[in-house]
């Protein structure tokens, strides 16, 4: 059976016709304003960062001859048909790698540790003091803000070069960015079990240790995880200031144009990032209990 | 007295009665608990190994310490010496955004497509996948100060080579994002644009990419502020920006200009997180990506 359609009147029509391509001009109008806002802001950026991409259109074959470059031997042989002497440093830089895993560990943990005892005086939830959690956020801030960079750089100067400074200036920036980020889980919590704790009269630390913690663990576990992967991702650069790890080597061959080790370095590097985030990202599913991480 | 501890006083009076009644709650739980002390105890192992190997040992750390609090002592209070210093460190400041800026936004429109082709719901061949996600992960290995000396190597010296480091280690971290953003969509959408005759270059625009241009946007602005914290040090080995200046504050040991500057980067970073927050909650809305 057909229905009976009732028939539109045009005038109708035409008014909501105008209507919608009124609508969609001002959308298209407003888009056209942003796209202008931020042309005029790549200019702005352009002109203050010196782009040149005339330079970059001259020197691109660089680019091709450099990549070519460092896939060469020094006799000219292409470095995968000798890989013993390609690898010729493997004895010296294996070590090293291993130093700058460890840099990163260490950095990690001793970060990790500070900013799990820190976290709880950050947040609002847990801490009478409006002013105790507002002074601990500040000072969190602040080791997250200064580059891991910059702080190495000042700890060469008190501790020395070697590995000292670089564990230094990963753990303190580990401080800040763990700590904001576990003050943050804890003010998410159920509230409700650190009442039941408090009214049967547990201490505050009684109420963190067996209404907090067992809330949040797996999220801080899994926050350190996440920072060890980034922090070995830094490690690497640590030896660029002088604060120990494989940096050093790689800043030598790439300056000296050693190209062959420039490659090897890298590849090094690159297997051994790529191993630990695989590795801590199936401990990560596990942990969270298969749910997707943030 | 209170409520409380008279309560707790009662319950303790039965603890007996309670114990013999639930003897399974009283056992200690070794089994449970062996396997994480276990590993705490093989993390702590590693972790002393670690200090010792590294060479950390109390007479250095309390020397260090030391040391560290002259220099403390020296910053304060922050002092750019004059103010011709002063916008000589403001330029290379608005160099340092402008780098960040152009980096990120680059960045995003170079891994744009290949978010798009790593995604296993758009490219369904696994051969594909596998390699554009692998070649996004080596290409997110290598950290920016490291893409950053390679370029010099390019370029030259200067603050366009920064601006290609921040792109080539930006691109990798968007590709992944990005493809990992498009897998999350909802396939409801686009597989009601194929149903009504449109093309599957039509379903990805008209199906797609509204879903997943907030998210986008958002990680956009999210690499920014990060970007201009990690701009700020890639003039350390020369590719421009305050990084410059800084490790030449630092190298020639005029610490009351690296404090000056150091609160220059902090005023700096927080102002452009504040900006980009406003901005995030415009565009997508207060809720978290």
């Amino acid at each position: 059976m057909a229905r009976t359609v009732r028939p539109v009147a045009t005038a109708e029509l035409a008014a909501s016709v105008a209507a919608y391509a009124r609508a969609l001009s001002a959308r298209r109008w407003r888009t056209l304003q942003g796209l202008a806002v931020l042309v005029v802001c790549i200019a702005l950026a352009g002109w203050a960062a010196e782009v040149r991409p005339l330079t970059l259109y001259a020197k691109f074959g660089n680019v091709l001859s450099y990549v070519d470059a460092i896939f060469k031997l020094d006799t000219g042989a292409r470095v995968w048909t000798a890989p013993r002497e390609w690898f010729w440093g493997l004895r010296k830089w294996l070590p090293l790698l291993g130093q700058t895993l460890l840099i990163a560990y260490v950095g990690t943990i001793a970060g990790a540790v500070i900013a799990f005892v820190c976290c709880f005086f950050a947040c609002a939830n847990l801490v009478r003091s409006r002013w105790v959690a507002r002074a601990m956020r500040r000072a969190l801030d602040f080791n997250r803000t200064v580059p891991e960079l910059v702080f190495a750089l000042i700890f060469v100067y008190s501790f020395g070069l070697g590995p000292v400074p670089g564990v230094l200036a990963i753990a303190v920036h580990t401080i800040g960015a763990l700590g904001k980020l576990f003050a943050e889980v804890v003010e998410n919590i159920d509230m409700r079990p650190v009442e039941g704790v408090a009214a049967s009269g547990g201490s505050w630390v009684q109420q963190i240790r067996f209404a907090v913690l067992p809330q949040v663990q797996s999220n801080f576990l899994s926050y350190a995880l996440l920072r060890f992967e980034i922090n070995v991702r830094s490690a690497t650069i640590m030896g660029f200031v002088g604060a120990g790890g494989i940096g050093d080597t790689l800043l030598i061959a790439i300056r000296n144009f050693y190209y062959s080790d420039v490659s090897a370095i890298l590849l090094l590097i690159i297997a051994t990032v790529m191993c630990i985030d695989s590795g801590t990202e199936k401990l990560r599913h596990r942990l969270l209990g298969g749910e997707r991480p943030a | 007295m209170t409520a409380g501890t008279r309560l707790r006083q009662s319950m303790l009076a039965s603890a007996a009665g309670i114990a013999a009644r639930h003897p399974a709650q009283f056992q200690p739980a070794w089994r449970a608990q062996l396997v994480p002390a276990l590993v705490t105890a093989g993390l702590l192992a590693l972790f002393f190994y670690g200090l010792s190997v590294l060479g950390f040992s109390f007479a250095m750390i309390g020397k260090g310490g030391g040391q560290l609090m002259v220099i403390l002592a020296v910053m304060l209070p922050p002092d750019p010496q004059s103010w011709h210093q002063v916008v000589i460190y403001l330029g290379e400041l608005a160099e340092t955004l402008g780098m960040a800026f152009l980096g990120t936004l680059c960045a995003a429109v170079l891994a744009f497509p290949f978010g798009f082709l790593a995604a296993r719901n758009v490219v369904p061949g696994w051969l594909v996948h596998i390699l554009s996600r692998r070649f996004l992960d080596t290409i997110r290995g290598v950290d920016t100060l490291i893409w950053a000396l390679i370029w010099i190597n390019v370029v030259g010296l200067g603050p366009f080579a920064g601006v290609l480091a921040i792109i080539c280690s930006d691109f990798g971290a968007f590709g992944k994002l990005f493809s990992e953003a498009i897998e999350a969509t909802d396939r409801k959408s686009v597989e009601g644009v194929l149903s009504s005759g449109g093309s599957e270059i039509q379903a990805v625009r008209f199906g797609l990419l509204p879903q997943v241009l907030p998210v986008m946007l958002s990680q956009l602005l999210y690499f920014f502020e990060s970007n201009t914290r990690s701009a700020t040090i890639i003039g350390i080995v020369g590719a421009g920006g305050i990084g410059l200046a800084l490790s030449e504050a630092i190298r020639t040991l005029e610490w009351q200009q690296v404090s000056f500057i150091i609160v220059l980067l902090l005023i700096t970073v927080s102002a452009i997180d504040y900006l980009s927050t406003k901005l995030r909650m415009a565009i997508i809305g207060p809720r978290p990506v």
